[in-house]
């Protein structure tokens, strides 16, 4: 599902702010860019309130947001639904006992943790991140989670990269983006 | 500067804040007592608290940026933007933020890492807050606050969740004097200046 499709009228005040960097990491990808989101309190705020309006209500009582950006979008969506937030993050920032789930980059591989004891058998739980290209990184994360028992009811991003496909590697999960760049 | 100090002693949430906070012995490495605030994430009161908190102190400053260090400073310092209505502009490690960036390098306890922030994010004159979820030896909060004024903003304050207190703090500088001694009052410690360019600071810190 996208807002995009929706039509949401504050959808292209939420895009309009994000830029788009030409060639960075490397040569040939246009990256999107949120931080230039992230100077607009407006639109923050609405791209925000447009998950929370989504998600309040739902019983869901974790949201697990992906290192780093995951970070920036998942604790304001979190407090707001009255939801715990659990950080999923890159190898041995996490201090205490942790699971890890590694995952397939487009050159060798990467892993992503979680504290053991963060979330418990048959919560509810939402994944955020602020984009969506291979879904790599989302499915790990699902993986995560679905092993300690969690209920995964959506997958969460404010920006996907249809041309790429991520939504088909999310075990049959739903995901629910507000703006689609291709 | 501890809530305690600035006329929260005895606000209730401190303490539900305090026992949220997980302290994870020898890690990164033995003898470091690591303040996990992962724990205080889970506790949904808590954290909200903490938020508040901050909102609380901050509102009515006219702040309009809220600078938050990765990884830990993002977890707090966007919730603390949005409520106030100020930009949120992370601070990053190198080579993450796709556009130009401005680099300020900081001391480690064995070499330097750098933070960096976006050219254009903030402007002249801009009133800021410095958000990371814990402080140690200043090292990072110092390049931070650097970094903001170089781009011409007023750092009106560093937040953050947990000041490690009775620990000996090396904060080494490679800026003014004048600004060490705005940080090292700011966190109300006893300065002892030596003869070399890095500055020991020994003493308690009331909790």
């Amino acid at each position: 599902m996208s807002a995009y499709k929706d039509k949401d009228a504050r959808i292209n005040g939420i895009k309009d702010q994000i830029r788009v960097v030409p060639n960075f990491p490397k040569p040939g990808i246009m990256f999107q860019d949120i931080t230039t989101l992230l100077l607009k309190p407006k639109e923050f705020k609405d791209t925000i309130d447009m998950f929370v309006e989504r998600y309040k209500g739902k019983n869901i009582s974790v949201v697990a947001g992906i290192e780093a950006r995951g970070f920036i979008f998942g604790p304001p969506i979190a407090l707001a639904i009255g939801a715990k937030f659990v950080p999923l993050r890159k190898p041995k920032k996490l201090p205490g006992k942790v699971i890890s789930e590694e995952y397939i980059l487009e050159y060798g591989r990467d892993c992503l943790e979680m504290h053991v004891g963060a979330v418990e058998s048959a919560e509810r739980a939402l994944v955020v991140d602020d984009l969506i290209a291979t879904g790599g990184t989302l499915c790990a994360a699902i993986n995560l989670l679905e092993r300690v028992g969690a209920e995964v009811v959506e997958c969460a991003c404010v920006i996907e990269l249809p041309d790429l496909k991520g939504r088909e590697r999310l075990n049959g999960k739903p995901l629910y983006v507000l703006v689609e760049s291709h | 500067m501890f809530a305690a100090e600035n006329g929260l002693r005895g606000d209730p949430r401190l303490q539900g804040i305090s026992k949220a906070i997980r302290v994870v012995p020898d890690f990164p490495i033995p003898g470091i007592m690591f303040q996990d605030i992962t724990t205080l994430l889970l506790d949904h009161k808590a954290f909200k608290d903490t938020v508040d908190i901050f909102v609380d102190r901050y509102r009515d400053m006219g702040i309009s940026v809220v600078a938050g260090i990765e990884a830990r400073g993002f977890v707090f310092g966007p919730s603390i933007a949005l409520a106030i209505g100020a930009k949120f502009v992370p601070l990053r490690k190198p080579n993450k933020l796709p556009g130009e960036v401005i680099s300020e390098a900081y001391v480690l306890e064995y070499g330097t890492d750098r933070l960096e922030m976006h050219v254009g994010a903030i402007e002249p004159g801009e009133r800021a807050l410095v958000i990371d979820d814990l402080v140690a030896t200043g090292g990072t909060l110092s390049a931070a606050v650097r970094l903001l004024e170089r781009m011409g903003a007023e750092v009106v304050e560093c937040a953050c969740v947990v000041g490690l207190p009775e620990v000996r703090v090396r904060l080494v500088v490679a800026s003014s004097l004048l600004h060490l001694c705005k940080m090292a009052l700011g966190l109300k410690l006893l300065l002892l200046l030596d003869k070399s360019s890095q500055f020991h600071i020994t003493g308690t810190t009331q909790t």
